[in-house]
């Protein structure tokens, strides 16, 4: 054990705080990797960049009106979850992420107006502050991830079919808008533990990265699952180790670090389907 | 009436910001509609943030933040054509590409704040205000829009084919890749001038909601680009002197931002070019 | 096509007593009563615009008749969806999808229930019984986006199979096929009736692929029905009286071409929901 812990910089698994985040961060990881397995299935990255970066209004309308940022994370995530659902879209559904997004965004730069400026408390929500979170906080977002571990368990089956094969669900009996609803909001749920963790703006990297990059590897949903786990966890790792020893922001790490085995995954994939085509040949 | 518009326009900020806000206008409501068509609107809006990033980078280097602005969104909507082909693949790659910006600019960004301890730089390229804008960017803003709406010209009989039937455009020899990639470059542009003047939340407010309107209410995409301009125009106008009045509003007598006007502008017009049930006249006929 | 009340067969799978559609001001189906027994193979023809998807649609519930009964086994649709096997127009998966083959039936069996499964021998088994039965045991662990159109509409079937229905709606399956895969799916549905005693309703625009596999066909044209055997039905006069005006038909080296529908009916109706 002493001499794993002199691999690392001193401090990185005792400091109280460097705790609190490889707690946090590491129950962020394996939440988003799980919701995120279903936003690569459905295509809706836009929506898991859209409900944080909209939550974010609602911090700001909390610390405007005296209230607790985290339930202003929820409302808003929530109620952007709710203002996609209702309006489908037959073509793109980007159209109305868009406009709900922007819809947030807009009442965001009005609290932020009309209030004093905090310009840090804005930074530190916009790019996460994994490394200033308290014990309590801990706990609270620990909380939502279980909730939001327990709802993706229970959607699975259903949100599965529903994502991969509308019609034919439909058709059983699993409604279609129910589900896209349903989904949308386990996703407000995720993001709204995942921001004050990784922050508004890169919370969605743990969402997408690992996910499309086992979306490359894996064969079936419980492989998928897994790989996605596997990159989430390694990438908050890594990217802990990393912004601890330089001091860089950790968001940039995430970002980097699932990029990366996004291009691996493809590689990886790539290298397959030409060995296939050799093999086929042959 | 009268004294309002004198002050309005006797104010140089002011008549700078709609000047500029004019011309990114309507170049985005022209180019906003082949993205409706082409269901791109998370790269339209992607754009906007990958853009942003450049932007920090050209302030880092001691550039101008246009240009900054306008390469690496090029190479940012380059990367999400080339990456992806099949809806979710380039779903997945504008989500990769915008992520890893995002983070870049975090890392830019947080160096930028370490060397001069102001964060108001920083924050207002993520949120921009247009009456902050520099009078010196309105000439490169009309050229870059001049560019942006001659490559639309020049590519609107075979992108609308490749649009709306690509099947069938292929098959005849529509070069349907390449003319994906130069639509980008044009969007590319479109949005990050926008962006740079107010900021990568209205880019996409002006890019998307007045076309998604339009689109829904023309007979023709060409009719459509012509409404949608005019609508993008029209809601800038607005939320300008909208802003401009607010600042007799409480509280605080600041005013409120143009971009919160601009938002529930286009929102407000989204939401009425829905409540017609008429369905949408633009059809396969049109890709003759 | 009326049937009186005191002639329902009691063992009747499916029965339609004087059912109505409007949608969007159109009048798509009107005055429909037929039943269907058990085992049955009936094709759904009729050109597009009939009514044939919205008569689908009434069956799984998903479409409320403004007129009329609709019983399945006794059972309102929406009570009896178990009871009914649906495969879909069109299913195009992405290449990358992860789900295998297996996985996709799998669904079938209990992608209606929440939470996830456990797994089981039993639950395996049923799955392998089910692959093998449609010939798909050989790219059981392909993934879905790997297959050919044909091996895909196997799987869908054996995904609507699993969950033992006693009807299948099947819904254009060889539209896009080649020949040879159109085959394998006709004579695959046939089994599926006589071998497995599921009632099919096949809806396609062309009759002529299962001539020599169904028993009993179901014209639609301007909202009306006829119910019959080929023979019985395919007639230039049965026909006119449905279309409301003169059509012929003809039978040429064992095929059925039926001259003379309007124009109207060729157009994609983009508005009307058939």
């Amino acid at each position: 054990m002493q001499v794993f812990g002199s691999l690392f910089p001193t401090g990185l698994f005792t400091q109280p705080f460097m705790q609190n985040a490889w707690i946090a961060g590491s129950a962020v990881a394996v939440v988003s990797a799980l919701v995120g397995f279903f936003v690569v299935l459905r295509g809706a990255s836009f929506a898991a960049h859209a409900i944080p970066r909209a939550s974010f209004a609602g911090a700001a309308g909390a610390v405007l009106a005296g209230g607790d940022t985290l339930l202003g994370l929820a409302v808003f995530a929530a109620l952007s979850a709710l203002g996609m659902a209702a309006l489908p879209q037959r073509r793109d559904q980007g159209q109305a992420t868009a406009l709900v997004l922007m819809a947030s965004l807009g009442l965001g730069a009005l609290f932020l107006s009309l209030g004093q400026s905090y310009a840090p408390e804005v930074y530190a929500l916009l790019f996460g502050q994994i490394v200033g979170i308290s014990r309590a906080d801990v706990m609270a977002i620990l909380g939502l991830l279980l909730l939001a571990l327990l709802a993706s368990a229970l959607l699975y089956r259903p949100l599965l079919w529903s994502s991969v094969a509308p019609d034919v669900a439909a058709a059983k009996g699993v409604p279609r808008r129910r589900m896209d609803t349903l989904f949308l909001l386990l996703v407000a749920l995720a993001a709204t533990a995942a921001v004050p963790v990784v922050g508004a703006l890169l919370s969605f990297s743990l969402m997408v990265g690992p996910a499309a990059a086992a979306s490359y590897v894996g064969r079936s949903p419980g492989q998928a699952i897994a790989v996605a786990i596997l990159v989430s966890l390694l990438s908050v790792w890594f990217s802990l180790i990393f912004a601890y020893d330089t001091g860089l922001p950790v968001g940039f790490f995430v970002a980097a670090v699932t990029a990366v085995f996004y291009a691996l995954a493809r590689l990886w994939a790539w290298l397959v389907a030409i060995e296939e085509t050799q093999r086929g040949a042959a | 009436m009268s004294s309002f518009l004198a002050s309005l326009l006797g104010s140089p900020a002011v008549t700078a910001a709609l000047l500029i806000g004019s011309m990114v206008a309507v170049t985005s409501g022209a180019v906003g509609v082949f993205v409706v068509l082409r269901a791109q609107s998370f790269a339209g809006h992607a754009l906007g943030d990958i853009g942003s990033t450049g932007a920090a980078a050209a302030y880092l280097v001691g550039l101008a933040p246009l240009y900054g602005f306008i390469s690496v969104g090029v190479i940012g909507g380059l990367a999400i054509e080339g990456l992806g082909n099949r809806a979710r693949e380039r779903d997945i790659a504008t989500g990769i590409v915008l992520s890893l910006m995002l983070g870049v600019g975090a890392l830019l960004l947080y160096i930028l704040t370490q060397r001069s301890n102001a964060t108001g730089g920083p924050v207002s390229i993520l949120f921009g205000s247009i009456f902050t804008v520099d009078p010196r960017t309105a000439l490169p803003v009309a050229l870059f829009s001049l560019a942006a709406l001659l490559l639309m010209l020049l590519l609107y009989r075979p992108l609308v084919y490749a649009t709306l039937n690509p099947q069938a455009a292929q098959a005849r020899g529509v070069p349907v890749t390449l003319l994906g990639a130069l639509f980008m470059v044009a969007l590319a542009i479109a949005v990050e001038e926008s962006a740079l003047v107010a900021g990568a939340l209205l880019s996409t407010a002006l890019l998307i909601g007045p076309a998604a309107a339009a689109v829904r209410w023309a007979r023709s995409v060409g009719q459509a680009m012509v409404l949608a301009a005019a609508l993008s125009w029209l809601t800038v106008i607005a939320g300008i002197a909208l802003a401009y009045q607010s600042y007799v509003w409480p509280p605080g007598h600041r005013g409120w931002p143009v971009s919160f006007f601009i938002v529930m502008l286009v929102l407000a017009e989204y939401l009425l070019s829905r409540l017609g049930r008429r369905p949408r006249v633009i059809a396969r006929k049109e890709a003759t | 096509m009326r049937n009186p009340a005191a002639d329902i067969p009691s063992d009747a799978v499916l029965q339609l007593d004087d059912v109505g559609v409007t949608l969007g001001g159109r009048t798509v189906l009107e005055g429909l009563s037929f039943s269907l027994r058990p085992g049955e193979f009936v094709g759904v023809i009729g050109p597009n615009g009939a009514g044939k998807t919205t008569l689908l649609k009434v069956v799984l519930g998903l479409v409320r008749p403004d007129g009329g009964r609709v019983l399945i086994a006794q059972q309102d649709p929406r009570a009896a969806r178990r009871l009914v096997g649906y495969v879909p127009q069109s299913f195009t998966p992405d290449p990358d999808l992860p789900l295998r083959a297996r996985d996709l039936v799998a669904l079938g069996l209990d992608g209606t229930r929440w939470g996830f499964s456990l797994g089981g021998a039993q639950r395996r088994a049923k799955i392998e019984e089910a692959l093998r039965w449609v010939d798909a045991g050989h790219y059981a662990d392909h993934p879905v986006g790997r297959l050919s159109g044909g091996e895909l509409q196997r799987l869908l079937v054996a995904q609507a199979l699993i969950a033992e229905p006693r009807i299948m709606l099947l819904d254009e399956p060889l539209a896009n096929l080649d020949l040879r895969s159109q085959d394998e799916v006709v004579s695959l549905v046939g089994r599926v009736a006589h071998e497995r005693g599921v009632t099919v309703l096949l809806v396609t625009h062309d009759m002529n692929p299962i001539l020599g596999v169904m028993d009993r066909i179901l014209y639609l044209a301007q909202g009306q029905a006829a119910l019959g055997t080929v023979d019985d039905v395919v007639r230039g006069d049965v026909l006119s009286r449905l279309y409301g005006h003169h059509v012929d038909v003809v039978r040429v080296h064992g095929r059925i071409l039926v001259i003379g529908t309007p124009d109207a009916e060729s157009l994609t109706c983009t508005t009307c929901d058939a």
